[in-house]
C-alpha cells in the first residue's frame, strides 16, 4: 500500500466513528439522489413514450412558417409584386398525391394523410363536440398505435364501412351511446351524416377519450365539404429522435409547416428541462452537505494530527505529500460512501419499483416508473467525489503549509 | 550504516553542512531575532555540540542548518550546495536523503508499530524493496539494541527505548548527518548515557557526522567540537 494511503487510512481508523458518520452521510446521499434521478427519469421516459405514441413524429399541416409568395413573383423572379389580389386560397395540403410521392423515397418511417375539422355528435338529444379525422384505415394504423388502444369494436372496421365511426370511449359515455348505435354528425359546412359507431378506444389521455373520433377520409371529405384534399400528413419515424431533422428537412422541400413532435410539445421539453435542473440542484445541495461532514472530520484529524504533520516534514515529507494524505482521507470517504451509495441507491429502485399504486391522471400508473441508467449511479458518485475532494482539499492545504519549527517548539 | 562515500580527494574539505551569516528573524510588530551573523562550517565525521544558556538559539540554528526553517539572511549549504534558492520540495528531499533529525521528544507515529515507524522514511525514499525495508529497520533495530521490540507500538516502550527508536529512523536513509535537538533531554541518566554512547559510535564507527543541541556541560565536553550560543551569536565557551 503507498505510504500516503496507509498513513491517511490510520487517521480515519483512529476517528472511527466519526469516519463511519461521514460515510453514511455521503451514502444517504449518493443513495437518494440515485433512486430520485431514476424515478425523475423514469416518469420522463414515460410520460414522453406516452406523448409520442400518442401524436404523430413530425406533423405536416396546411400551413407554411411564412406567407407564400405571390405566384407573379415566383414566375417572373420580381422582387416586388404591387396591386396583385391573392386569390381566395381554400386551405390544405395541395396536391397530395404529388406531396407523398415527394417523401417516399428518403423518409425513414411511414406517413399517413388525414383531414381533420371540428364536428358535433349528436345521440338522443345529447350534443358533444369533437375533433373528426377522416383517414385510410390501413394506412393510418402505420403511423399511429390506437390499434392497440381499442376497447370495443375494431379500428379496421372502418375500411369496410363507409358510414362507421370509431370514437373515444368518453365520448360513448358522455353520448349514451354503445357500439352499433347509429348517430347523427354535423359539420360547419353544413352536412349532416348519420354514422355507425364501429369502434371505441381508450388511450389515457382524456383529450383524445372525450373529444376525438375517425372515420374514413371519403366521409370526412364529403362531411366537411373539401372534396379530394387533405390538411394533415402525420408521419411516424423509425427513430423519434430524428424528428427535429426530418421536419426541417420537410418543411424545405415542400414549403408547408412540418412540426416535430418536440416542437409541438416545446413548452412540455422546457419543463423537463427545468425539472431536470431542480433535480440536480437538489441532488448537488444533499451531496453538498455530506461534503461538510468530510470537511469536519478532515480538519479534525489534521487539528489533531498537527505534530505528526511537522515529523513528517522534518522527515522529508514535502507539502504536496502531506496535501495528497488529507485529500486521501476526503477522498476515501466520498468512495466508500460513493459504493455503498450506489449498492443503497440500486435497492431503493428495487423497492420503489415493486410498489404498486392506483393514480387516476391523465396518463394512468400502476407502478412507479423507474430507469435504470449508469449515468444517474456517475453522476450522484461523481458528485459525491468532487463534493468530498474539496470538503479534503481545503483543510489538507492548511496542513500542507503548517510551519514544522512551530508546532516541534510548541511540543516540547 | 556505512562511511558516506568519499568523493574524491577534496571531499574532507567540503564542508557537510556550512552556515554564511546566517541571521532568521521572526517578523513582527517586534520582530525577534533567533541568531544572527552565524558562520560555520561543520565537516564529514565531526561531532559538534551546540551550547547555550536557555533561549540562545540553540534550536532555531539547527533547524536552520536542518533545512527545516529557512533564514531572513544568509545562506546554508549543504555538501557544498546552496539551498537558499531550492524548492521546497527539494529541500524536503534533502531532508530525506542527507539529513536526519532527532528531537527531545522521540515524535513516533503512535498508529505505526516501531519497524514500521523506521521504514516511513525509506518508504518515502522508495529506493529500497519491501522486503529490503524490513530487512534495514531490524538491523538497525537490533544494533539500537531493540531487536525484541520491532513489531511493538510506541507506546509500548519506555522514553530511552523511544529516543532510540527515534534514532533508528533518523539513520533510516543512511543519511551522512545527524542533527539532535537536546536528545538525551528527557531521559534518565543510564538512558541519556545509552543514547550519547550510540550517537559517539556513529561518529567513531561509521563515519556520521552529528550536531547535537545539549544543555549537559559534561557531554558536550565529550564530543569533538563545541559551538556556544549567547544571544542567537556564536561566542567562546
Ligand atoms: N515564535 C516565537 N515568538 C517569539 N519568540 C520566539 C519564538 N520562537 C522562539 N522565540 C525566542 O527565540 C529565542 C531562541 O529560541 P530557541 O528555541 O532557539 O532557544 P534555545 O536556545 O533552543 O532555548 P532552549 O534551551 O530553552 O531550548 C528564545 O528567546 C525564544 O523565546
Ligand atoms: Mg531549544
Amino acid at each position: 500500500m503507498p505510504l500516503v494511503l496507509s498513513i491517511a487510512l490510520t487517521h480515519i481508523g483512529g476517528r472511527l466513528r466519526q469516519s463511519i458518520i461521514s460515510v453514511l452521510g455521503v451514502m444517504l446521499g449518493v443513495g437518494f439522489s440515485i433512486a430520485m434521478a431514476s424515478l425523475m427519469q423514469g416518469s420522463q421516459d414515460d410520460f414522453i413514450a406516452t406523448l409520442i405514441d400518442a401524436i404523430p413524429h413530425v406533423e405536416v399541416s396546411d400551413d407554411r412558417r411564412e406567407a407564400a409568395p405571390p405566384p407573379a413573383a415566383e414566375r417572373f423572379g420580381a422582387v416586388n409584386v404591387i396591386g396583385a389580389r391573392p386569390d381566395d386560397d381554400t386551405r390544405g395540403l395541395r396536391n397530395p398525391v404529388r406531396l407523398e410521392a415527394m417523401l417516399e423515397s428518403w423518409l425513414p418511417g411511414r406517413m399517413a394523410a388525414s383531414l381533420s375539422g371540428q364536428a358535433v355528435l349528436r345521440y338522443g338529444g345529447r350534443d358533444v363536440a369533437l375533433s373528426l379525422t377522416g383517414i385510410d384505415p390501413a394506412t393510418y394504423l402505420r403511423v399511429s398505435t390506437i390499434g392497440e388502444d381499442m376497447r370495443e369494436g375494431s379500428f379496421m372496421e372502418l375500411a369496410a364501412n363507409l358510414n362507421g365511426i370509431v370514437v373515444g370511449d368518453g365520448v360513448t359515455e358522455k353520448l349514451g351511446a354503445r357500439l352499433g348505435d347509429t348517430i347523427a354528425v354535423s359539420t360547419s359546412a353544413g352536412a349532416v351524416r348519420r354514422l355507425k359507431i364501429v369502434g371505441t378506444f381508450h388511450t389515457g389521455v382524456t383529450q383524445a377519450d372525450e373529444a376525438t373520433g375517425f372515420t374514413v377520409l371519403k366521409t370526412a371529405q364529403v362531411l366537411f365539404a373539401r372534396p379530394n384534399v387533405i390538411n394533415r400528413l402525420a408521419i411516424r419515424l423509425d427513430d423519434v429522435n430524428a424528428a427535429r431533422a426530418v421536419a426541417a428537412r420537410v418543411e424545405r422541400m415542400t414549403g408547408y409547416r412540418a412540426t416535430s413532435w418536440q416542437e409541438a410539445n416545446e413548452s412540455l421539453m422546457e419543463v423537463l428541462v427545468v425539472r431536470n435542473i431542480i433535480m440536480y440542484t437538489v441532488v448537488g445541495a444533499i451531496l453538498l452537505v455530506a461534503g461538510f461532514g468530510i470537511f469536519t472530520i478532515v480538519s479534525t484529524i489534521v487539528h489533531e494530527k498537527a505534530r505528526d504533520i511537522a515529523i513528517l516534514k522534518s522527515l522529508g515529507f514535502e507539502q504536496r505529500d502531506i496535501r495528497r494524505i488529507f485529500l486521501t482521507e476526503g477522498l476515501a470517504i466520498g468512495a466508500l460512501g460513493s459504493v455503498l451509495g450506489s449498492a443503497l441507491g440500486y435497492g431503493l429502485c428495487v423497492g420503489l419499483g415493486s410498489l404498486t399504486f392506483e393514480v387516476k391522471t391523465n396518463i394512468e400508473m400502476t407502478s412507479l416508473p423507474l430507469a435504470y441508467s449508469p449515468l444517474h449511479y456517475a453522476i450522484a458518485c461523481g458528485f459525491a467525489l468532487f463534493s468530498s475532494g474539496i470538503a479534503g482539499y481545503v483543510p489538507a492545504r492548511k496542513a500542507a503549509s503548517l510551519n514544522p519549527v512551530e508546532i516541534i517548539r510548541g511540543a516540547s | 550504516m556505512s562511511a558516506p562515500p568519499a568523493t574524491g580527494s577534496d571531499a574532507a574539505r567540503v564542508p557537510l553542512i556550512e552556515a554564511r551569516g546566517l541571521t532568521r528573524v521572526l517578523p513582527g510588530t517586534v520582530p525577534v531575532t533567533l541568531v544572527r551573523g552565524i558562520d560555520l562550517a561543520i565537516q564529514p565525521g565531526e561531532f559538534v555540540a551546540i551550547t547555550g544558556p536557555s533561549g540562545s538559539g540553540k534550536s532555531s540554528l539547527l533547524y536552520l542548518l536542518g533545512l527545516l526553517d529557512v533564514p531572513s539572511e544568509g545562506e546554508v549549504l549543504v555538501e557544498g550546495e546552496a539551498t537558499h534558492r531550492l524548492s521546497e520540495a527539494r529541500r524536503a528531499r534533502m531532508r530525506l536523503a542527507s539529513l536526519g533529525f532527532v528531537f527531545q521528544f522521540h515524535f513516533l507515529l503512535p498508529e505505526f508499530t516501531v519497524a514500521e515507524n523506521v521504514m516511513i522514511p525509506m518508504r518515502k525514499l522508495a529506493r529500497l524493496s519491501r522486503g529490503e525495508m524490513r530487512a534495514r529497520a531490524e538491523s538497525l533495530l537490533a544494533e539500537l539494541g531493540l531487536a525484541d521490540h520491532a513489531d511493538k507500538l510506541p507506546d509500548q516502550l519506555s522514553g530511552g527505548q523511544r529516543q532510540r527508536v527515534a534514532v533508528a529512523r533518523a539513520l533510516a536513509n543512511e543519511p551522512p548527518a545527524i542533527l539532535a535537538d537536546e536528545p538525551t533531554g528527557s531521559l534518565d541518566s543510564k538512558s541519556s548515557e545509552q543514547v550519547f554512547e550510540i550517537l559517539r559510535a556513529l561518529v567513531d564507527d561509521h563515519g556520521k557526522t552529528v550536531i547535537a543541541v545539549t544543555h549537559d556541560l559534561d557531554m558536550a565536553a565529550r564530543m569533538d567540537r563545541r559551538l556556544h550560543l549567547v544571544d542567537g551569536m556564536l561566542a567562546d565557551p
